[in-house]
């Protein structure tokens, strides 16, 4: 009989951060639609100069904070669900973990470029 | 006034298996004829049970209590007792399988054993270390309501093994009918271990694998709801970390 090992306490840490990252991405979904809508997309250099506007770099920030985090959760879930032997687990970890840090890196960039 | 079934033939396809006969599991087509006083699926069962008796299945008190005839009727899990024979369709026969996600012991007999680990794995009892009062541990009206949808359970694991979590780890993953079990001893006033008993399911598989599916509060022939329980151990959780 194998001994269960269950017992780490970031159950709840993880789903809280899920829900908070969610209600971020979604709040930052309205403001990009409601700034389309009031023409910030009309000329490339006006969709340009308000995505380089310092407020909007910093919620952009935090949305790609959150987005990876809460793709974090939600994959590994995945991976959780379907996946048994741990070591295949942790090199799914590991890459999801370095792909979506690699995303949030390379995104954070694009901003910082404009 | 109702009219009372007439005499009506039922055609099945059952699961079959017999492990010590059977090299798989095949589809039995079979009938039966009930007459108006089979109301339930039950009755049709034991009548086809004096037909093949070879045919397995679990029951004991026929009336929704014991919860042993819990099994997969037409792809939705139900007890058989509770159902109403008359509510099926004519022409279209019955398919009866064995509760999924838990090993066959033969035909709809399943093999219980993780389900009610689980369920022990909450403690299902009263902790409490006071004194042991002259008669019995009182509790308010109010109190006392709050078990309510919680008490009732049967532990048919209707509910349990028609949750995808719960197939994909039932070494792990606790269940609906263990999280409801859990959260009637976390609301209860008179338990000591709230605390011990949220520790136990605060980890990502015990509680968290549950996705809100709802596929739990659909089958429960009790009409009970662990997707809520689930929902207030949550919030609990999120209160004590917060
Ligand atoms: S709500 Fe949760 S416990 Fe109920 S069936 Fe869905 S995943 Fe399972
Ligand atoms: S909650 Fe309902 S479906 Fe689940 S074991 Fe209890 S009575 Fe059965
Ligand atoms: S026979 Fe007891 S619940 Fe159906």
């Amino acid at each position: 009989m194998s001994r269960l090992v269950v017992g780490a306490h970031y159950g709840v840490k993880d789903w809280l951060a899920q829900r908070i990252t969610a209600v971020l991405m979604a709040i930052y979904t309205l403001v990009i639609f409601a700034a389309v809508l009031a023409g910030a997309t009309s000329s490339h250099d006006a969709w340009r100069g308000f995505m380089a506007h310092g407020v909007v770099r910093f919620v952009t920030f935090l949305f790609i904070i959150s987005l990876g985090y809460h793709a974090w959760v939600g994959v590994r879930d995945i991976w959780m669900d379907y996946i048994k032997p741990t070591s295949i687990r942790i090199l799914l970890h590991v890459l999801t973990l370095l792909v979506l840090i690699g995303y949030a890196g390379w995104a954070i960039q694009i901003i910082w470029r404009l | 006034m109702t009219t009372p079934l007439a005499m009506r033939t039922f055609h099945f396809k059952i699961y079959r298996y017999d492990p010590d006969k059977d090299a798989k599991p095949y589809m039995q087509d079979i009938s039966v004829v009930c007459d108006p006083m089979d109301k339930k699926l039950l009755d049709a069962m034991v009548k086809l049970k004096a037909k093949d008796d070879s045919l397995s299945f679990r029951r004991s008190c026929r009336e929704g209590v014991c919860g042993s005839d819990a099994m997969n009727i037409n792809g939705k899990n139900g007890l058989a007792c509770l159902t109403d024979l008359a509510a099926f369709p004519e022409g279209k026969p019955i398919v009866l399988r064995p509760l999924p996600g838990l090993p066959v012991v033969r035909d709809l007999i399943v093999d219980m054993t993780q389900f009610f680990k689980q369920y022990l794995s909450i403690k299902p009892y009263l902790v409490n270390d006071d004194n042991l009062p002259e008669r019995e541990r009182l509790q308010s009206p109010e109190d006392r309501e709050e078990l309510n949808g919680l008490y009732e359970c049967i532990m048919c694991a209707c509910c349990t093994t028609a949750c995808p979590s719960f197939w994909w780890n039932p070494d792990k993953f606790v269940g609906p009918a263990g999280l409801l079990a859990a959260y009637r001893f976390i609301a209860d006033t008179r338990d000591q271990a709230t605390n011990e008993r949220l520790d136990n399911l605060e980890d990502p598989y015990r509680l968290f694998r549950c996705h809100t599916i709802m596929n739990c509060v659909d089958v429960c022939p009790k009409g009970l709801n662990p997707t809520k329980a689930i929902g207030k151990i949550k919030e609990m959780l999120v209160q004590r970390a917060v």
